[in-house]
């Protein structure tokens, strides 16, 4: 349950100049997402409200505490903890750095992912011309729910844009997503278009998206391809944590889908053309 | 593919009881009590005790198999080695009786150890004069669980096996023997020295001969035409080898397991001799044979297959004295290396090394034992393929890092060809392999050490003032007060151990000295010196430090309470952890959860881990030994943990009295939250070169390993780890609920076999803390 929510507001963060992030994990060791070892910096705060989201702590853009059971002694023992950390640029830099050695080895480097990471749009600017600076490989994680302007800052600094696309129906993304797909679509067009490295990232949820899919392959078939088009289906394991932050979950019924189904999803992908790969 | 005929020789060493044989120890004590009065030097009673000990032991052939000779008269059944410590009936029933790791004995087996065994070697066995000579000190220090000692109950060998075992016939040896006795002809000593080695190879020659002849009759009786000419082509074989240098492949296999066999029934050197660089030693025969067409792949895989058998078929030899907790296991220790660099540095890998690891996968056995020596030029499918095997869950190959291999080698003085040609062996002890004695003598209890600190030298568990008085706790007005007041005590008892270490040697080397494992060792022959007593062209001591995870923690907490936080008092502290943290939730929860751990890339833990490091090295490295050469460290710990943790109350981190320490430079067991690359940083931060060996362990959930490009990137973490000069590194690949459901339902995972600490065993046949403890390590399978 969440006890407490602290002040530190939205609307504050684009303006302040130095403003710290808001992170709610750092994830080393990160093996899907995006090429070799890295580390995935989860930024909080998501315009996007998707009903099947494994990460429905960071919708909110606030720092958080709520209890946690922890076991001592084999016994279950409740404590404090809070999601959300205010990070400076630096510390995140320093722990971005901390693990080059696998990233040279391995073709790696970072990861921003959300929430959405352009949500706080001035400190990940910062921070990728920062890796940049160091020469770390940079991916992000996007629902593409930005301005194009937005999209044109980011250029250059992004070395590899991994976007999820759910739906090309209008209406079937405002009711499972909340928000209008139409300028999510026009910067994936944009993306695809000016040949930056894309990987475009398919959520297959039964029933609810797979009907979509047809569309989505003929929007694809309109574009340059994408560098690798993932397929990532569906889990129900995020479901605990809706209870654990007590919000309304939406799922209930929604069956994960088999390993045929996704490999006939695959098969169907790889015909058109497409890299295609099952997971992260 | 594992032929019919490897199954059911499979199986029936998997499934066969292991026993305790009286053979060996009765032809032992028939032989001393027929010539104890003869007058011969100490070597030659030993090597003619030796060759009647070959001359009369009872020949075994198991159905089907392609290599032959068993170390007791049948599978499994254990020689014991009376010289070196005496199993009493009590010991007997022990070990028949347990539930777990049990040699089962006939009566009339038992009755031999009482009638005849064990009154003869009364007194004279080598572990009563080890309690008879070592300072009242150790003895305090030994019973208080600050160290251990290995040679109580074996032969210190921890050697393996060199290229030049492969190259030499007992004849060739012999020719050699005589020109080192004639130069050495002036020298008494030497010149038993050399008799001794020559008597242990005749020794030997008898023993194939006798397999020859009886495999010659076999041939005859036999019906089946094919078996008929294997037997009669083994016949040949063991007619041939060890007599003479090997020729082909199959008689390199049986050469080195004739070899194998002398060797660890002349003493019971209980862990590791093996035939080493594998890969390497094999190839020669390989390679000239299937490009003679002599020789194929599938009978090249079928003879492999024979071969691991046998190592199968020997446990470990079974300890007396029971109570102790150290290290209950079948496992003898045997570790085949694949890989590596050659002589000049370039890529070792070769045709067999991925064959080998075929048979690896295949054969799962608890032995052999394997590793991969990974180096940067060996190509990338090589490491993929290892990881793939350790995916499938039984702890090996482990991987170790060729260039802190060689670079320990080099360190140490050795020259860098004799590095390149050696390896790790035991569980991830470095060596020389074929040129080094490098023996173990006991772990070092590090974290026991920091509570006598912690309490002027007393003995908390005991009361016994058994370290030095390095000052109450309110003269520590620092963290390096502590730490100085620390590497004192550790200094003291780190003294003692090696004053007994160098008196437990020169007992060795006076009454037990080892001709048959000297022929195989440089240069022992040349310079007429036996192996345990200087005769290998290189010569270590190790001592292993044990719970370098629970010390760091610990160190790490009382920094952060007392003397940054100033939350607490050394005083105070050493009240909560004296009542075992009753009534002090949460601070337990605080030591537990949110204070700086070991294995998360953490400084304000990691520093630590350093100091203690630096002075336990300080401590030991360059102290001389017997044998010519310098003590130094490894960091490792067997199942010595457990026992470890046993006698240490409560510590600073939250872990409370009598529970397991960390394993190697493994975090305690669940503090490693921030994932495998933050923990082998953290365990790249000591310096492994300075070491012979130091532990880590990764327990992974299968999930992780599904695709190869999952693989890849394992991989690649293990790769980066070696860059950063790490020694060496094991998966434990299998889920926590897995172990949940296997305690629970033993009979159900008779066969599951999980990575212990540099070894692997039957899960079942751990203890159910180890179990636990195994549980307990974090699986990285969230990540």
């Amino acid at each position: 349950m969440i006890r407490s929510q602290q002040p530190i507001a939205k609307g504050q963060q684009p303006t302040a100049k130095k403003m710290k992030g808001i992170i709610y994990d750092i994830k080393r060791f990160a093996i899907h997402d995006g090429p070799g070892i890295r580390t995935t910096v989860f930024l909080k705060g998501c315009c996007c409200d998707c009903w099947w989201c494994h990460n429905p702590e960071s919708r909110s853009g606030d720092i958080m505490t709520y209890e946690k059971d922890v076991t001592l002694d084999g016994h279950a023992i409740t404590r404090e903890e809070t999601i959300g950390e205010a990070i400076s640029e630096e510390k995140l830099l320093k722990e971005i750095l901390s693990d080059e050695v696998f990233y040279t080895q391995s073709g790696g480097g970072v990861t921003f992912s959300g929430g959405e990471p352009v949500q706080q749009k001035d400190f990940l600017i910062r921070t990728l011309k920062a890796c940049k600076a160091k020469g770390i490989h940079t991916t992000l994680d996007t629902t593409a729910c930005f301005s194009k302007s937005t999209l044109e800052e980011l250029e250059g600094l992004v070395d590899l844009f991994m976007v999820d696309l759910k739906f090309i129906d209008r209406d079937l993304h405002k009711k499972y997503i909340g928000v209008d797909n139409e300028g999510i679509l026009d910067n994936l067009s944009i993306l695809l278009n000016h040949q930056a490295r894309v990987w475009v990232r398919i959520p297959v949820i039964p029933d609810i998206n797979t009907g979509d899919i047809d569309n989505i392959l003929s929007f694809l078939s309109e574009h340059i391809a994408p560098e690798q088009v993932n397929l990532l289906p569906y889990h129900k394991i995020g479901k605990h944590k809706y209870q654990k932050f007590g919000i309304a979950y939406r799922m209930d019924g929604v069956e994960e889908p088999t390993d045929d189904e996704m490999l006939v999803l695959k098969q169907k992908f790889e015909k058109q053309g497409y890299k295609t790969i099952i997971g992260g | 593919m594992k032929s019919q005929r490897i199954q059911k020789l499979r199986a029936q060493s998997m499934d066969v009881q292991p026993t305790i044989s009286e053979e060996r120890a009765y032809l032992m004590t028939k032989f001393y009590q027929e010539n104890e009065d003869k007058g011969y030097s100490v070597p030659v009673m030993r090597a003619k005790a030796f060759y009647y000990l070959m001359e009369h032991k009872a020949l075994c052939f198991n159905d089907g198999e392609l290599i032959v000779g068993e170390k007791g008269p049948k599978p499994k059944a254990t020689p014991s080695y009376p010289e070196i410590c005496i199993h009493s009936q009590q010991d007997l029933q022990i070990l028949n009786d347990r539930e777990k790791v049990n040699f089962k004995s006939e009566a009339e087996t038992r009755k031999v150890y009482q009638e005849v065994i064990a009154p003869y070697w009364e007194g004279k066995s080598n572990r009563e004069k080890i309690f008879e000579v070592v300072l009242p000190e150790w003895k305090e220090a030994y019973a208080a669980g600050v160290f251990t000692e290995f040679q109580e109950q074996r032969g210190p060998g921890h050697t393996v096996a060199g290229r030049q075992l492969f190259e030499y016939g007992m004849l060739d040896l012999q020719k050699r023997i005589a020109v080192s006795l004639e130069e050495h002809k002036a020298d008494e000593a030497k010149c038993e020295e050399l008799k001794a080695m020559h008597i242990a190879a005749d020794a030997m020659m008898l023993y194939a001969d006798r397999h020859a002849e009886a495999l010659l009759e076999l041939s005859q009786e036999e019906n089946d035409v094919t078996r008929k000419a294997e037997l009669e082509e083994m016949a040949r074989v063991c007619g041939r080898v060890p007599r003479y240098a090997p020729s082909t492949f199959q008689e390199a296999l049986q050469h080195y397991w004739f070899i194998h066999l002398g060797i660890t029934n002349e003493l019971n050197p209980w862990d590791s001799f093996n035939p080493g660089r594998m890969d390497q030693n094999l190839y020669p025969f390989y390679k000239k044979e299937t490009e003679a067409g002599t020789l194929d792949k599938a009978w090249a895989t079928e003879l492999l297959h024979s071969f691991w058998i046998k190592f199968n078929n020997q446990p470990a030899p079974p300890k007396v004295g029971v109570t102790a907790k150290e290290s209950n296991t079948y496992t003898d220790f045997c570790l085949i290396n694949l890989g590596g660099v050659k002589d000049d540095g370039t890529d070792a890998v070769n045709e067999l090394s991925y064959l080998l690891l075929d048979v690896i996968e295949e054969m799962r056995l608890l032995q052999p034992s394997s590793m991969v020596q990974l180096s940067e030029k060996n190509p990338d499918d090589f490491i993929d393929r290892a990881v793939k095997i350790t995916k499938t869950g039984f702890g090996q190959p482990s991987i170790f890092n060729t260039e802190t291999l060689v670079a320990q080698m080099v360190g140490q003085g050795k020259s860098l060809v004799d590095a390149r040609g050696g390896g790790a062996s035991g569980c991830v002890e470095t060596g020389c392999f074929g040129k080094e004695a490098y023996i173990l003598t006991g772990y070092f209890n590090l974290p026991k050490v920091l509570e006598i600190t912690l309490h002027n030298g007393i003995d908390p568990r005991t009361g016994k003032p058994i370290g030095l008085e390095t000052g109450e706790l309110s003269a520590f007005k620092s963290i390096n007060d502590l730490m100085d007041a620390f590497a004192k005590q550790v200094q003291y008892f780190a003294g003692i151990k090696i004053d007994g270490n160098n008196k437990i040697d020169t007992l060795f080397k006076e009454n037990l000295p080892v001709p048959f494992l000297s022929l195989f060792i440089d240069d022992c022959i040349a310079r007429g010196e036996d192996y345990l007593a200087g005769g290998a062209r290189y010569n270590t001591t190790y001592i292993q430090g044990v719970g370098l995870g629970s010390i760091t923690d610990s160190l790490a907490a009382i920094n952060t309470l007392v003397f940054e936080e100033k939350s607490l008092t050394l005083e105070a502290l050493n009240e909560v952890l004296a009542k075992d943290f009753e009534g002090e939730q949460e601070l337990r929860l605080k030591m537990l959860y949110d204070l700086p751990k070991w294995g998360n890339d953490d400084d304000r833990a990691d520093v630590f881990a350093r100091q203690v490091f630096e002075i336990f090295h300080d401590a030991v490295t360059g102290r001389p030994t017997v044998r010519g050469g310098v003590h130094r460290i490894n960091m490792l710990p067997t199942t010595c943990h457990v026992y470890f943790g046993s006698v240490i109350g409560a510590l600073p981190y939250g872990r409370k009295a009598g529970v397991p320490l960390s394993e190697g430079i493994s975090p305690v067991q669940g503090a490693d939250t921030k994932g495998p690359t933050a923990v082998v940083k953290s365990a790249a931060k000591i310096d492994h070169l300075k070491t012979g060996g130091t532990l880590l362990n990764q327990k992974f959930t299968p999930a992780f390993f599904k695709t190869d490009q999952e693989i890849r990137k394992v991989s690649q973490l293990v790769r980066s780890y070696f860059t950063l000069k790490g020694h060496h590194i094991q998966f434990n690949v299998v889920d926590a609920d897995t172990l949940r459901d296997a305690q629970k339902h033993p009979e159900q995972y008779r066969d599951l076999i999980v990575r212990v600490a540099g070894y692997s065993d039957y899960f079942n046949d751990l203890g159910e803390d180890l179990q636990n403890e195994i549980i307990n390590r974090t699986a990285h399978g969230a990540f």
